[in-house]
């Protein structure tokens, strides 16, 4: 039987964790907006296109998913545009628990990774005993990453404990596999929420926090992910420790994509520019992406006729 | 046990922004300007121009007339006979529909405008575009609106136009200057001669021949440039009823004695040491960045700048690493450069002030730190700069430097801000940064500035009144209270 | 020697104005328009209630979006249709003179419409500084005064004029935030409809202004009784026909406003359609 309650001679970790600070709003969209002003041409568009394929994690979680549709997902991965040479491979496939082994097999000797969602995704809405057997099948299966959801509802109420032992437990059964946790910054509302949600997340353990299921509107906005990724700063001057980000949903064009990399580069700098440490959640990016690499090496405007759809 | 080392991050990355340069193939820019008087372009009457070069090249961009004391006479002339036989004859709506014309068109031509800004003053084009150029085109727009309604803008009293006003304005922002000054005149029925600064007359002539293809009445608005002489042959006028001047206080102590014992109305928008105040309950983040607003944009070439920092000695540490790291992604480079943050110094004489104060506050004790980012090989350039460690009484806490240069003060207790805020005789703007909204509303009323800004810096609005308290200078510009000084009220 | 042959022109259809679309009624009923002469000018919609309701919907929509707008913004817009209609100057007078408005008058008519929608336009960001206030009340608080918009107004135009009243009674209400819905002179309704053309191309969000033609007498209660109009503009002097919007009116408390000046610029008719909000904050460390 699984039990948060604490011995009364032990403080919960959670008193470890610094208050969060609060979060102007108006400051961050200002900030964003300057970002959203930074205009990159020529050899350091391609170098951010290239960087930003290499970052997302292609993604399919419909409820008429099957086998075939996963397949199909997979095979786009390993062959995202064959007429342009050299181009950098995705980072990973992500899918539901129940497609996990078709994905691994068909991703073979790839190098792509296989991340599955689990925990009741996307409500979250399961007791917990359910949700870590999810996460440990998910693992079983060969999923290399787990992005979980938090019980926003708990963490609404102000059950921060609740929260900070869901994501540890989570932590603790994904064994070997990295942990995405996912906030879910739509239904977090305020930012204020989004940073305090973002520090139990890195204190208990995830090595990644993730904006959005994609299912809430808004998904990933370039507002929560500032915060975030301030939060994954402060994290690691405090504690040395390097953690990941990933914004998920929302984001479908290059344009708007490398926003987000500039972003990513003057909050944190370079040694977050890789995808060990940042991925985009996104479907229709990628076909973006390559339209516009497309472009800058031909010099000519692209038709989404000519590039095959996942 | 060796002391762990502190984490950095690491700024100088692999991918880097290309250059982005703004086209400037759809300016023009004439190989000579002449005197706008009359409605006309008119050769200075001594023949005499004198050249204005960009700040980050060196070059030379064209050259402008000097106008003596002869040219000043007939644009004063010009604008009296306007106002006499033209403008306070037009019916108020019409005048209102002139200077809609003018909000119109240079919405049409910004982009031109904000090119030919950053060439001739330094600034980045991304702040010339976003900022300097839209907000001269609203307050055109709002002071527009307000020509046909002045009956509501003074409750008891009927509104008459002073006469024509002699307005001299700084090289900061040349543009949205000018439309600080003429804007509100027009409005009001007067009619205006204006002196750009000798650095930056470029978009105010561009802005002349604006006015003349909307058809404005010959005169209503006339241009002269020149340097200092010319600026006292205007204020000096006998035929000026109203100076506006924007400039140093020294200067304007100049001009508040000069016209001692005349009749003339009188604003002055001078200079400034604002503090910028940051508690400990501030959503710190967006506190650095309102820092970094206050005091880098424009290259502090701002008078209501946010050059004293004062920080909670709480989050003194914290604050400054972060402060620190920001400063790392500001870019110091070509102004018409789309990613450049901090542009060019306005002048070679500016640049020599700033740096004298850095031997300055160095010698007085504080620390220096500047950021590590490259700076082009000619122009004039100045790295964002901090003196930490400063106290209220180090000369760069107490005289204005008009650079991107910062001095950083700490403070224990809310009364200990106020007071060492309030210590110069200077007051023109004051930036609290807290949560908390009884103690911003607290230490606002407190603050005896012209313009306070809480949880934000360096906002502006044409609506929004902006001037002075004490040195900082007298009159307020914005807003209805900006009709007040182009008015007499019976 | 052959006849020049004669030009057919292609005559308009005058639709209802909902949404920022141009639907034609639901009910499928008409009425016609006439000149002077018995001369047909135009098969005008005659709007049904159900017409009414889809425009207030589309009202309600509109509204907060409107509200949020920046008031440069909205006086920005209101700059836009004075340009658009000045372009459009002709039509609109002859539009006027072929319902039997002397030239010089309706000359006269689109001037003026054009004037009232610059000074609206002026007054969008300056109605707040005339009209809120910072109170100094005798607590440590700070406190004050602001206008926000009332919602969605119902404006019941005036027979005549027929251009003039629509812009007199419309401009203030929008420019101060509000949304509304328009019930056109019956007699002289073909301005309203081309008037809706000039909004729809001046950057007015849909909804924003919706334009309704028909009968005052069908239409009239349901102006007066609909729960979610929050303010009426009832212009006319018919005392049985404003009996109704008053009574009306109480079903919701709708705030009435007798229009009786139907073309005077004034910005105390930006005042009509705006609430007061007061605001206390504690002033203290």
């Amino acid at each position: 039987m699984i039990s948060f309650s604490m011995p009364a001679s032990r403080t919960h970790p959670l008193a470890e964790v610094p208050t969060s600070p609060s979060v102007d709003q108006t400051g961050v969209e200002e900030r964003v907006a300057r970002f959203k002003t930074r205009s990159i041409k020529e050899n350091a568009k391609m170098g951010a296109l290239e960087l930003i394929l290499s970052m997302i994690d292609l993604t399919t979680l419909e409820g008429m998913d099957t086998p075939a549709k996963v397949r199909q997902l997979c095979a786009k991965a390993m062959h995202l545009h064959d007429e342009l040479p050299g181009l950098p491979q995705v980072a990973a496939i992500c899918v539901y628990p129940t497609l996990v082994g078709t994905a691994r097999n068909a991703l073979t000797g790839s190098g792509i990774k296989v991340a599955s969602v689990a925990t009741g995704f996307p409500s979250g809405q399961m007791p917990l005993k359910l949700r870590l057997a999810e996460t440990r099948s998910a693992v079983s299966e060969g999923a290399d990453e787990v992005d979980m959801v938090i019980s926003r509802g708990r963490f609404l109420r102000g059950e921060y404990t609740y929260t900070y032992d869901e994501i540890a437990a989570v932590k603790q059964a994904c064994g070997d596999a990295h942990l995405k946790v996912i906030l879910e910054t739509g239904e977090l509302q305020t930012l204020d929420n989004v940073r305090r949600a973002s520090d139990i997340a890195l204190y208990a353990g995830g090595d990644f926090i993730k904006t959005s299921t994609g299912k809430v509107q808004p998904s990933a906005t370039m507002e929560v992910t500032l915060v975030m990724l301030q939060a994954l700063r402060d994290f690691y001057r405090r504690t040395g420790q390097i953690r990941g980000m990933k914004p998920a949903g929302g984001i479908s064009t290059a344009k708007l994509a490398i926003s987000y990399l500039v972003m990513l580069r003057e909050t944190l700098g370079q040694d977050w520019l890789t995808p060990r440490l940042f991925r985009f959640g996104a479907s229709r990016l990628a076909n973006d992406v390559l339209l516009q690499i497309a472009k800058q090496r031909t010099g000519v405007y692209q038709s989404a006729d000519y590039f095959s759809e996942a | 046990m060796a002391k762990k080392k502190k984490p950095t991050l690491n700024f100088a990355t692999d991918w880097s922004y290309a250059p982005a340069p703004e086209s400037t193939d759809h300016v023009t820019i004439e190989n000579r300007y002449d005197l706008f008087i009359g409605g006309k372009f008119v050769p200075p009457s001594k023949g005499n121009y004198f050249n204005t070069i960009n700040p980050a090249t060196e070059k030379r961009l064209s050259s402008v007339a000097e106008a003596e004391k002869t040219d000043v006479n007939r644009a004063v002339k010009a604008a009296r006979t306007a106002y006499d036989k033209y403008w306070s004859k037009l019916t108020a709506t019409e005048r209102g529909k002139y200077i809609f014309r003018i909000a119109r068109v240079l919405q049409e031509r910004a982009r031109e405008f904000a090119v030919i800004e950053s060439l001739d003053g330094g600034k980045p084009i991304r702040e010339s575009r976003d900022i300097d150029v839209p907000l001269a085109a609203a307050h055109f727009f709002y002071y527009a609106g307000w020509a046909d309604k002045l009956e509501y803008a003074f409750p008891g009293r009927t509104a008459e136009p002073v006469g024509v006003a002699g307005q001299v304005i700084p090289w900061n922002f040349p543009l949205l200057m000018a439309a600080w000054k003429i804007a509100p005149a027009l409005a009001a029925g007067n009619t205006v001669v204006l002196k750009p600064a000798e650095t930056t007359p470029l978009t105010a002539l561009k802005l002349a021949e604006l006015l003349r293809d909307i058809d404005l009445p010959p005169g209503v608005v006339n241009i002269v440039t020149g340097a200092g002489n010319t600026g006292a042959a205007l204020v000096n006028h006998p035929g000026i009823d109203k100076i506006a001047f924007t400039g140093s206080t020294a200067v304007g102590k100049i001009i508040q004695k000069a016209v001692a014992g005349t009749d003339k109305k009188y604003t002055l928008e001078l200079g400034g040491k604002a503090a910028n105040i940051v508690f400990e309950d501030a959503a710190i983040d967006q506190a650095v960045e309102g820092i970094v607003n206050g005091i880098f944009f424009n290259q502090g070439h701002v008078c209501c700048a946010g050059s004293r920092l004062f920080v909670q000695e709480s989050i003194h540490d914290e604050l400054i690493d972060r402060l620190k790291d920001r400063m790392e992604t500001l870019i110091v480079g070509d102004p018409l450069d789309k990613n450049t943050d901090i542009g060019a110094i306005n002048s070679k004489m500016q640049l020599k002030r700033i740096n004298a104060y850095l031997k300055i506050g160095t010698a007085e004790g504080a620390e220096l730190y500047q950021s590590a980012c490259a700076v082009p090989e000619k122009g004039y350039w100045c790295r964002p700069t901090l003196f930490l460690n400063a106290s209220q009484s180090h000369r760069i806490v107490q005289e204005e430097i008009f650079g991107p240069v910062l001095a950083v003060q700490t403070f224990r207790t809310v009364d200990e801000a106020i007071s060492k805020a309030n210590n110069t005789p200077f007051g023109l703007s004051a930036g609290v940064w807290s949560d908390k909204g009884a103690k911003v509303f607290k230490v606002s009323n407190q603050m005896r500035a012209g313009v306070v800004w809480a949880n934000t810096f360096n906002k502006f609005d044409p609506s929004s009144p902006f001037g002075g308290y004490k040195e900082s200078g007298v009159g307020r510009e914005g807003g209805v209270h900006g009709l007040l000084p182009y008015v007499r009220l019976t | 020697m052959k006849k020049p042959v004669e030009r057919i022109p292609v005559q308009k259809t005058y639709k209802l104005y909902i949404g920022g679309a141009f639907p034609r009624t639901e009910s499928g009923r008409f009425y016609k328009v006439e000149d002077g002469r018995g001369k047909l000018l135009a098969n005008m919609c005659q709007a049904s209630r159900k017409d009414f309701r889809n425009a207030v919907v589309a009202a309600r929509k509109a509204f907060s979006d409107w509200a949020g707008r920046s008031a440069y913004n909205r006086g920005q817009i209101l700059y836009r249709v004075a340009e658009i209609l000045e372009t459009r100057r002709d039509q609109f007078v002859a539009e006027l003179k072929s319902q039997g408005l002397p030239i010089t008058a309706a000359r006269g008519e689109v001037d003026q419409s054009i004037e009232q929608l610059v000074y609206y336009a002026g007054w969008a960001d300056k109605y707040q500084q005339v009209f809120s206030t910072v109170n100094p009340v005798s607590s440590s608080h700070f406190n004050f005064s602001i206008l926000e918009p009332t919602g969605v107004v119902g404006i019941l135009a005036p027979a005549t004029p027929s251009l003039l009243g629509i812009v007199a009674t419309m401009a203030p209400v929008v420019c101060g935030g509000n949304s509304c819905v328009v019930l056109a002179s019956e007699t002289k309704p073909l301005c309203s409809i081309t008037l809706a053309e000039v909004l729809e191309t001046s950057d007015f969000p849909a909804g924003v202004v919706n334009i309704l033609t028909g009968t005052r007498s069908e239409l009239l209660e349901q102006f007066a009784t609909h729960m979610d109009i929050n303010a009426i503009v009832y212009c006319g002097d018919d005392a049985a026909e404003l009996r109704v919007v008053q009574e009306g009116a109480s079903l919701n408390v709708k705030r009435v406003v007798h229009c009786t000046d139907t073309v005077a610029a004034d910005p105390y008719r930006i005042l009509e359609a705006q609430e007061v909000k007061t605001t206390w904050h504690p002033i203290g460390a």
